[in-house]
């Protein structure tokens, strides 16, 4: 065995996974809160009014950041799913399943700032144009993994019905993002771009980046967080748990007897 | 990878490729039908059943909006910079709503105009600060000056 697999073997294990989570998770989330709060401010104090819509733009440092993210989460929930249906790795189920509500939550976040503007800049809340109505299919289809997964009693069985939802959900992502090229829409076009020049300003961009940043760190947080919990309660009752619950609640048994 | 990890990958594969099939089909098929809007051309092409409720959508033509003085109607004029098309409605327009701007209005067509019941404003995907618009609106008219100027010498 090479050292490459070595290591993917070894990081599959829910102990060693557990051990390598619990010391990543507290630098995602402070690194995610501290770039967050820099971006916040860099938007939202720091960066200039735009010529059109005045302050009101200020929501895509918010609205963009969860939109990448409720496709990203949903692309690595699919990612897990399909290593889980075909390998049946414990910790890929658990992985996707962690995802589905953090997902769930950015693209919420999405649906509900998107709606906030849209009212004063648009016209209306709502408007069933193509970006719209796939966004909010997105957030169907979380709950739909949620739910499934919550429908099943056998929490392994349930994890791979759950995925299987995933994957096929997955010819959504590319709907939600090209929508505004493939049909006329009222959503306007995509703003930043990976190829060529993006369409904002650098001083209202540099904020839109690191809150990008801080979204993705904070998905990683909470993910880890959750696959934790959900590895805690698959292994119950191996070894490892056993002797991560004792050397936690040794200080106090100690103190009782 | 043991012959049961492959007979699930194949299949996993294939269920995805067969899903991803048929949601293209889907998109493909339903082609025009998904359009939010229609541009004047379109809608002069032919391409709108006459009586149909639909969206037309376009820019608001420079010098094109006249507001009645006792009452809410505007009348104005979407060109897509090919065809024209006037519009008239009666209520209260969006923030962006101004002249050279994009909008989206809901509603039939009355004869030879576009008679609507709802405006809305479509925002495209730039952002920038009012002094950099300055800046380049600037940079235009220099540019439309001194071509002038060569065209008149």
């Amino acid at each position: 065995m090479n050292t490459l697999t070595y290591w993917f073997h070894k990081l599959g294990s829910p102990p060693t996974f557990y051990r390598i989570a619990t010391a990543l998770q507290p630098w995602c989330y402070g690194v995610a809160l501290v770039l967050g709060l820099i971006g916040l401010y860099g938007g939202l104090v720091v960066a200039p009014k735009d010529y059109q819509q005045g302050d009101a733009y200020r929501i895509i440092f918010v609205h963009v950041p969860c939109a990448w993210m409720g496709l990203f989460a949903y692309l690595f929930m699919a990612v897990n799913a399909f290593i889980a249906l075909v390998w049946r790795i414990k910790l890929n189920e658990v992985l996707a399943m962690a995802s589905a509500p953090v997902g769930a939550a950015f693209t919420f976040v999405t649906l509900v700032t998107g709606s906030l503007w849209g009212k004063p800049m648009w016209g209306t809340w709502w408007t069933w144009d193509a970006r719209l109505t796939s966004e909010l299919f997105l957030l169907f289809l979380y709950f739909g993994v949620i739910g499934l997964y919550n429908a099943i009693e056998d929490r392994r069985q349930a994890a791979r019905a759950a995925s299987f939802l995933a994957l096929i959900g997955v010819v959504n992502l590319p709907i939600v993002h090209f929508s505004v090229n493939w049909w006329n829409t009222l959503h306007q076009g995509s703003t930043v771009r990976l190829f060529g020049p993006s369409r904002i300003d650098a001083s209202m961009l540099w904020p839109l980046l690191l809150l990008a940043i801080a979204t993705h760190l904070w998905f990683f947080g909470s993910v880890l967080a959750r696959a934790r919990g959900g590895l805690i309660e698959l292994d119950a009752g191996k070894d490892w748990v056993r002797t991560l619950a004792l050397a936690q609640s040794k200080p106090t048994a100690s103190g009782v007897t | 990878m043991t012959p049961t990890r492959k007979r699930r990958l194949v299949i996993v594969s294939l269920v995805v490729a067969a899903v991803g099939v048929a949601a293209a089909l889907i998109a493909f098929t339903l082609g025009q039908n998904t359009n939010y809007l229609f541009s004047p051309s379109e809608v002069q092409a032919g391409h709108v059943a006459p009586d149909a409720t639909f969206r037309l959508g376009g820019v608001v033509l420079e010098n094109s909006v006249h507001r009645a003085s006792d009452s809410l109607r505007v009348d104005f004029i979407v060109t897509d910079r090919f065809k024209e098309m006037p519009v008239q409605y009666t209520g209260i327009l969006p923030d962006l709503f101004r002249e050279g701007q994009s909008i989206v209005a809901t509603g039939k067509m009355d004869g030879g105009h576009f008679a609507a019941t709802q405006i809305l404003a479509k925002h495209d995907e730039t952002y920038m600060p009012p002094e950099v618009h300055d800046a380049i609106e600037k940079a235009k008219h220099v540019d439309h000056a001194s071509a002038d100027a060569s065209a008149a010498n």
